[in-house]
């Protein structure tokens, strides 16, 4: 006998009251925005800070600024000794090693990065080590048809560099992957497959695992777009057994200029730089140079110091408050959002339906009134949302709109906020003096 | 009226609707063995992908060179749209020097972050734009279909 007794526990989320006090924590959230309460809802462009962020930036101008990784003085090693602590914070948030993690200035570089490493293998440098890097005619790199630009373009640069073909997995019509077209796809000429792990626009998170599994029966290289999803959701990369990863430090709390590439050990260490000159070398002559390990050799120059510290302070803020209980929290304010969306007449969400799994964000169109006139509309209420087509013109071309409009939460986003946007944007379809 | 009533004006929002000028099929190729003066460009806002083409027909050089037709088409918000369709009212008929002057006089005005009073008088109904100079981020929206009929103009003028 099996028992039919429904589950009491519900999933971890936070509270109203807790979401109250976290929001005391964001100086930028209590303004007036043309005359009405901020209510910022474009957190998926980028993040408000806490005061511990600002303060962990502050602090480390006013007490330790100094060069990192060399000089022998007292500030220096203080300095390198932050900077190392905040690679091992952020390392240990997705379940990394430090020496996999890899500063860069935002995921865009962290692709780049990743994307003209492979492209100076495949013209030969980086020796033996590095052929399996290497792209030719003949090669295929496969992306997905619902990419950032920041995850389509670095691939199709490369193919047009090495040669190599570019194809993309469909979506289906409510935004989610075509697996059994990805099945067909993933094949043996596969040597790259890069998607992102949610969608910024749909707010779908993608089957990782089974993409996973397709790229190992092939022994293709994956790379996770992971910028929505370590903000937002319990992340660990070496439990989804991708090779690379990369996130942005400004949609995760954190400050800009400043973002990661997590990339498993052994293959960092094969390799050639990005980006050379000082820092990432041991011995040079005038005529050729030996670089450092990982992940020292792909951080030339002087890094990103105090906003990697900052962005230390950002994932302690993060994990104090769970990062479960905030994908709870988000998926509520999701369905929430989405739920509401469905019953204002004329507005069309992109993406997964009511009761569908999906990040704490929704896109949509109202029909007869542009996005831009949308934003505008909400703008004038106080409401911050993003318009346009969110860096995803194929996705947008795919499901038949050029531009749309997107609301998203992120842990200081409170119920009556999402309330507060759908009762306002009910009034856009009429101001425009169009009938549903 | 509020800021936000003074963007959207009713004329505005009627010529959104109306879009004065504009071809409701794509617009055939231009025939390059036609003797006319006649010209198009393709104006693209990358933030947010509103795109319009406008397309001029020149009466023969000269000083008294008019705007003897014009014809676009275009996808965008109500500010472009709308502005595609009261630049056809406006500068239809016109010298191309009084269309340029025109022009510059528009571009001035929504430069101006709310400064410059519209003259009605002068814009007729390109002055309820006056509201958007108050939106910096909107300014390019209103000015994608005159940036393309400027365009358009230097290359018909480019004919013989």
């Amino acid at each position: 006998m099996t028992s039919l007794v429904p589950p009491t526990t519900t999933a971890p989320t936070l509270t109203d009251v807790e979401v109250e006090r976290i929001r005391n924590d964001f100086p930028v959230l209590a303004q007036t925005v043309n005359g009405h309460p901020l209510n910022y809802l474009d957190s998926g462009a980028t993040s408000q800070n806490p005061i511990s962020v600002m303060e962990a930036e502050q602090e480390y101008y006013e007490q330790r600024n100094a060069a990192v990784h060399r000089g022998a003085h007292t500030l220096a090693v203080e300095a390198t000794d932050a900077f190392e602590a905040a690679r091992d914070t952020v390392a240990s948030f997705i379940g990394a090693e430090s020496s996999e993690l890899v500063w860069t200035s935002n995921a865009t570089e962290a692709i780049n990065l990743v994307a003209y490493s492979f492209s100076n293998a495949s013209l030969g440098l980086g020796g033996e080590a590095a052929e399996r890097f290497a792209l030719a005619a003949g090669d295929e790199i496969v992306v997905t048809e619902m990419e950032h630009h920041a995850n389509l373009i670095p691939w199709q640069q490369l193919a047009l560099r090495t040669g190599a073909t570019l194809r993309f997995i469909p979506v289906h019509d409510d935004g989610t992957l075509d697996l059994v077209a990805a099945a067909e796809i993933v094949g043996t000429h596969t040597r790259v497959l890069a998607f992102t792990h949610a969608s910024n626009v749909t707010g779908v998170i993608n089957p990782v695992a089974e993409l996973v599994r397709l790229a190992r029966r092939v022994g293709a290289l994956v790379v996770l777009d992971a910028c929505q999803s370590v903000p937002h959701l319990p992340v660990n990369v070496v439990d989804l057994d991708v090779d690379f990863a990369v996130f942005s430090g400004h949609k995760m709390l954190g400050p800009t200029g400043i973002g990661a590439l997590y990339g498993k050990a052994r293959l960092l260490a094969g390799m050639p730089p990005f980006l050379t000159g000082g820092s990432m070398i041991t011995t040079v002559s005038m005529t050729e140079a030996e670089f450092l390990a990982p992940p020292q050799r792909f951080e030339a120059g002087t890094q990103r110091i105090s906003q990697a510290i900052a962005l230390a302070a950002a994932v302690d803020y993060l994990r104090e408050t769970g990062m479960t209980r905030i994908g709870g929290w988000e998926a509520e304010l999701g369905q929430r959002l989405v739920a509401g969306l469905a019953e204002i007449p004329g507005v069309r969400v992109l993406g997964p339906g009511v009761g569908v799994e999906r990040l704490g964000l929704a896109s949509f169109e109202v029909a007869g009134v542009h996005a831009h006139d949308v934003g505008q509309y909400l703008d004038d209420a106080g409401i911050a949302v993003r318009v346009g087509h969110h860096c995803a013109q194929p996705l947008h071309r795919r499901l038949g709109v050029t531009a749309s409009t997107r609301a998203s939460t992120y842990l200081y986003t409170t119920t009556d906020e999402v309330d507060r946007f759908l009762a306002t944007l009910r009034e856009v379809a009429p101001f425009f003096g169009v009938t549903a | 009226m509020s800021d936000l009533q003074q963007l959207y004006q009713t004329i505005i929002l009627d010529h959104y609707k109306a879009r004065h000028g504009a071809s409701a099929e794509p617009l055939a190729a231009i025939d390059q063995t036609s003797a006319q003066r006649v010209a198009e460009s393709h104006q693209l806002n990358t933030s947010c992908g509103d795109e319009v083409t406008m397309r001029v027909t020149l009466s023969p050089a000269g000083a008294e060179s008019t705007v003897d037709d014009l014809v676009w088409r275009g996808e965008g918000c109500s500010i472009s749209i709308a502005s595609a369709s009261v630049l056809n009212d406006t500068l239809r008929g016109l010298t191309v020097a009084e269309a340029r002057a025109l022009l510059e006089t528009f571009r001035e005005m929504l430069r101006s972050r709310g400064k410059i009073e519209a003259d009605e008088d002068v814009l007729g109904d390109a002055a309820a734009f006056s509201g958007v100079s108050r939106y910096p981020a909107r300014v390019k929206c209103a000015m994608l279909p005159w940036v393309a009929f400027e365009a358009a103009v230097v290359e018909a003028e480019s004919r013989p």
